[in-house]
Formats: C-alpha cells, sequence, structure tokens
C-alpha cells in the first residue's frame, strides 16, 4: 500500500509518501488511520483529530469507512484550499 | 467539446487563453471567464500551493465533465498554478465558451466552485514571522452545495 500525506499532515508526519504491508486488521480507511496514530510522536499529532482529515483511495475523495486494500494508494490531507 | 487543463507554476496570458479557447470553440456566442488571484492582505508575503498531482488534474476533469451534462457548453480553458506566488498574481483561471451567455455564466461559476472544495490544492501564507496553513472555509462548502440536484 502507498501511503501520500499533503500539507499540515506531511509536516507533522515529516515525509510526503511511505510504503506499507497493512496488517490483516485493516480494513477500513479508518483503521489504517487509526494503526498510524498508533505510532505516536508525529503520525499522533496528524491523526490525533479525524475529523480534521480528508482522504483519498486510488486519487477518489472517500468517506473513513471505504475499504482499502493493499494495492491501493492512500492519501491523507486536510480539508482543500485551491482556487 | 474542447477540454484543456494545466496545472504548472508558469504565470499565464488570460487574453491569450480566451483567444485560444474561442478558435477552438465554434460557433461561440460567449466565453466568460473567471481569473483568481492572490489577495493583497495586510503583512502577506506569498501564498505556496502544493497539490496532489496525480489526482488534481482528474478531478478537476470529472467537474468539467458534469458541467458538460448540465450546460450546452462549446469549450472549457481551466489553469491552476502551483508554487510561491506573491499578491497579485494569477492562481486560477477558468474561461468556458457556449452560444448564449446563461450557460457560460452558469457553468463557470459551477466549476470554479467545485474546484474550491473538491480539487486537492493547499495554500500555505506567509507572513514576515512565519508561515501558516490556510483553513477551509464553509462558506465554500455553501456555495459548491447551491449546485446540488
Amino acid at each position: 500500500m502507498k501511503l501520500l500525506y499533503f500539507a499540515w499532515v506531511r509536516q507533522k508526519i515529516g515525509r510526503s509518501e511511505e510504503m506499507l504491508s497493512p496488517s490483516s486488521q485493516i480494513a477500513t480507511v479508518r483503521d489504517l488511520a487509526e494503526a498510524l496514530k498508533a505510532r505516536g510522536g508525529g503520525y499522533a499529532e496528524a491523526f490525533g483529530d479525524l475529523s480534521r482529515l480528508r482522504a483519498a483511495v486510488n486519487q477518489d475523495h472517500v468517506a473513513l469507512d471505504t475499504p482499502v486494500s493493499p494495492d491501493d494508494e492512500v492519501a491523507f490531507f486536510p480539508p482543500v484550499t485551491g482556487g | 467539446m474542447s477540454t484543456r487543463i494545466d496545472i504548472f507554476e508558469d504565470d499565464f496570458d488570460a487574453g491569450a487563453e480566451i483567444a485560444a479557447l474561442k478558435a477552438q470553440a465554434g460557433g461561440a456566442g460567449a466565453i466568460a471567464t473567471f481569473t483568481g488571484y492572490v489577495r493583497g492582505e495586510a503583512n502577506l508575503k506569498a501564498l505556496t500551493l502544493e497539490h496532489y498531482p496525480a489526482m488534481t488534474a482528474r478531478e478537476i476533469a470529472r467537474h468539467v465533465a458534469e458541467a458538460k451534462r448540465r450546460w450546452p457548453l462549446l469549450g472549457v480553458r481551466v489553469i491552476h498554478r502551483v508554487g510561491r506566488l506573491v499578491p497579485g498574481a494569477q492562481i486560477v483561471f477558468v474561461a468556458v465558451a457556449s452560444a448564449h451567455r446563461a450557460a457560460a455564466f452558469d457553468a463557470c461559476a459551477f466549476i470554479m466552485d467545485y474546484l474550491k472544495v473538491h480539487a486537492p490544492f493547499w495554500k500555505q501564507e506567509e507572513y514576515d514571522d512565519g508561515v501558516r496553513w490556510v483553513d477551509a472555509k464553509a462558506s465554500d462548502d455553501d456555495a459548491a452545495a447551491k449546485w446540488k440536484r
């Protein structure tokens, strides 16, 4: 699974992307976010309040209850502020 | 219908973009455009925009396709800049060609409203004493929600 981070999520974690072999416990985007939060440090800060985060799976916006699989590209970011 | 979407750092010539769209959109009787600039707010030195390259153009294209489904459009041009931009700089440009003005105006506003809440861009403001990420505004969600049907 490829993970991507943007804006302050990227800054708190200290990297823009990483590869992950998800455990079988991770069924949804929310499970993934909770597992990352449990790493502590910058991850705990970035994922501390999931209501402040948005996610995309394979470049489509998704809700946190969306299923994920090992081949997915999952991105975490704040609400967008373009335009 | 011609659709062109670009995301890049360079500045652009809005007049030349309108002329190019008019040449591609045969029979257009109306072209509505929107240009967004970096606001000259107190002490703001610059904005830096980042985006999710694999997703951005695709997300905008989805909204352009939806606009085309709703209105009889002849051509659409979207440009969004990324990188560091100083006050007064152009950030975003949307131009929509149609036979008549109502469709051009409405589709241009629709594409802009959807871009604001869905296209994966993030702005960071730069001041003399540091930087801060711009928060999303509820009013932008409201603007996009009014097109729901």
